[in-house]
């Protein structure tokens, strides 16, 4: 398989605060990798590169063979932890709003039979998130775990070629959570997504999955935390999703990398 | 004994409680007026109900002897075309620049001082300059208005538009969206309430800069008879006046409010 991202050289500083460094990596279509590390690594700022809200300092990230670019656009698409859905909008015309600024140059919204055929469209991708019960809904009128399926709906809706996650799930109870992780997996299988995920969970990151990076810093100078940055320190590949890793075996890596990361963050 | 802190009173007390200031107000006016009657029938500073009544029935409910009209609502109509017409172009002046310059960046570097500035000038201060470029019509009346009050509504409404989380628009941009379409889609439609609060809280400055104008130049409006009955010490008319004024401006307040739960359920829903 070709690269479809690439990561070359790339680092990311705020004035003296140097948050990424000399990230090199590349990843093929189809992918789901996860990252992780302890607050204030990095990963999150490099969720940002790829979505176009923050350029790198220095070094290329290519999508597709070309840099990517300066804003956000619908080649990638993002559930935040909070805020992604319009609340002035019910959760079908939250989802065809993609479409109907695609549809409509103008004036961004569709009437009479396109907006009818919009709505369908958006009803068929809410039913691949479950909610197809709550069509007519506002967002305010929906749980945390609900709001996430929407935003997933919208961003899918788009046919992104990169989905990116930031701690989607972060603010949600255990037992959604699980069935949250059921749901993007089985969405990542049935439409070939390309996922990066966020997440502080690290059992979250290996269960999803099929790559995880762990963030953290190599060289650190104790007088003074922001002189170096992060860097991917672990890429691991993960068994394929159809042979689940031997738990066990997850449990002696996790711990490993929790004591690693946890270190550090003790240490500082 | 729970702390006072912790003290709630019930739905029936604090309804009750809420009623006993008024009434104590009333019962405080009987009594000062009673006594200023006992000593003068002819007072005139703190007329009787009865004289109250009696001057409300004149202006609201007799024709007027020299225009044949029916001076409280010619009043009340003039008045609240006025502040009707004020309020509204200062609200679309407040959404239209507030919307821009919150939304674009480039928009805000010019605006924002510019309007700051001209929020600190007090409107009343320049009435005479709008009577001069307008004249004594309705037009300097309405004005000042829209000055007094589309400062602080452009203000407000950039603040609500960029106090809008991050995350939408980056959202909106992922769904395609181009600056146009998520100003029409995204920030306007959630603006509009934001908008109806702005009006709400700038009610009570616009009555007072419709009072002043109508005060200085006019031949009709609530606040040109109030001022103009003062020269008679014609307390029974001031006062039903200002009971309407306050009237109006409750029903105006509860009415804005309404409209906005009844078409904006989503951004009522978590307050």
């Amino acid at each position: 398989m070709s690269t479809f991202i690439e990561l070359d050289r790339i680092s990311k500083h705020y004035g003296n605060n140097v948050v990424l460094e000399n990230l090199n990596a590349k990843v093929t279509e189809g992918e789901f990798v996860t990252l992780v590390g302890a607050s204030g690594c990095g990963k999150s700022t490099f969720l940002k590169l790829l979505l176009g809200t923050e350029r790198s300092s220095s070094g290329e990230l290519l999508l597709a063979g070309k840099s990517i670019g300066r804003e956000p656009s619908p080649e990638r698409g993002i559930v935040f932890q909070k805020y992604s859905v319009f609340p002035h909008l019910n959760v079908r015309e939250n989802v065809a709003l993609g479409l109907e600024f695609e549809r409509s140059a103008l004036l961004g919204r569709l009437f009479g039979s396109k907006r009818k055929e919009a709505l369908e469209q958006a009803d068929d991708w809410l039913e691949a998130v479950g909610l197809d019960h709550a069509l007519n809904q506002y967002p305010h009128q929906l749980s945390g775990g609900m709001q996430q399926r929407l935003a997933l709906a919208q961003a899918l809706i788009k046919k992104p070629k990169v989905l990116l996650l930031d701690e989607p799930f972060g603010a949600l109870d255990p037992g959604i959570r699980k069935d949250m992780h059921e749901l993007v997996l089985g969405l990542w299988r049935k439409y070939h997504l390309t996922v990066f995920m966020v997440t502080h969970d690290l059992r979250e990151g290996f269960h999803l999955g099929s790559r995880l990076w762990v963030f953290d810093k190599v060289r650190r100078d104790p007088h003074a935390a922001n002189r170096f940055g992060s860097t991917i320190t672990y890429d691991l590949p993960l068994r394929s999703q159809d042979a689940p890793v031997n738990a066990e075996e997850l449990d002696a890596i996790s711990d490993q990398l929790c004591a690693t990361t946890t270190k550090h963050i003790f240490s500082e | 004994m729970l702390r006072l802190i912790n003290f709630q009173p019930s739905r029936a007390l604090k309804t009750a409680l809420g009623i006993i200031p008024f009434l104590l107000i009333l019962l405080g006016y009987q009594i000062g007026s009673d006594i200023r009657k006992a000593e003068n029938e002819q007072d005139k500073l703190l007329p009787s109900f009865t004289e109250i009544a009696d001057g409300i029935d004149r202006m609201a409910f007799q024709a007027n002897k020299r225009s044949g009209e029916y001076l409280f609502w010619v009043d009340t109509k003039s008045s609240v075309i006025r502040l009707a017409k004020g309020i509204s172009i200062a609200a679309l002046i407040g959404l239209i620049i507030g919307l821009a310059a919150g939304s674009i960046p480039i928009i805000a570097a010019p605006l924002k001082p510019l309007v700051t500035v001209i929020s600190l000038i007090p409107p009343l201060a320049i009435l005479p300059v709008l009577f001069i470029a307008f004249g004594l019509g309705e037009l300097s009346k309405v004005m000042l208005i829209v000055i007094g009050v589309s400062p602080f509504l452009i203000r407000d409404i950039l603040q609500r538009t960029q106090e809008l989380p991050r995350e939408q628009l980056v959202k909106a941009q992922t769904l395609g969206g181009n600056s146009w379409q998520i100003i029409l889609r995204v920030i306007l439609p959630q603006t509009l309430p934001r908008l109806i609060d702005a009006v709400r809280l700038s009610l009570g400055a616009a009555w007072l800069f419709l009072i002043a104008a109508e005060a200085i130049a006019s031949t009709d409006g609530l606040g040109y008879r109030i001022f103009l009955v003062r020269r008679y010490m014609s307390m029974d008319v001031i006062l039903p006046y200002v009971v309407w004024i306050t009237f109006l401006a409750f029903a105006t307040d509860w009415c804005l409010l309404k409209l906005s739960r009844f078409v904006f359920p989503w951004y009522h829903a978590d307050k």
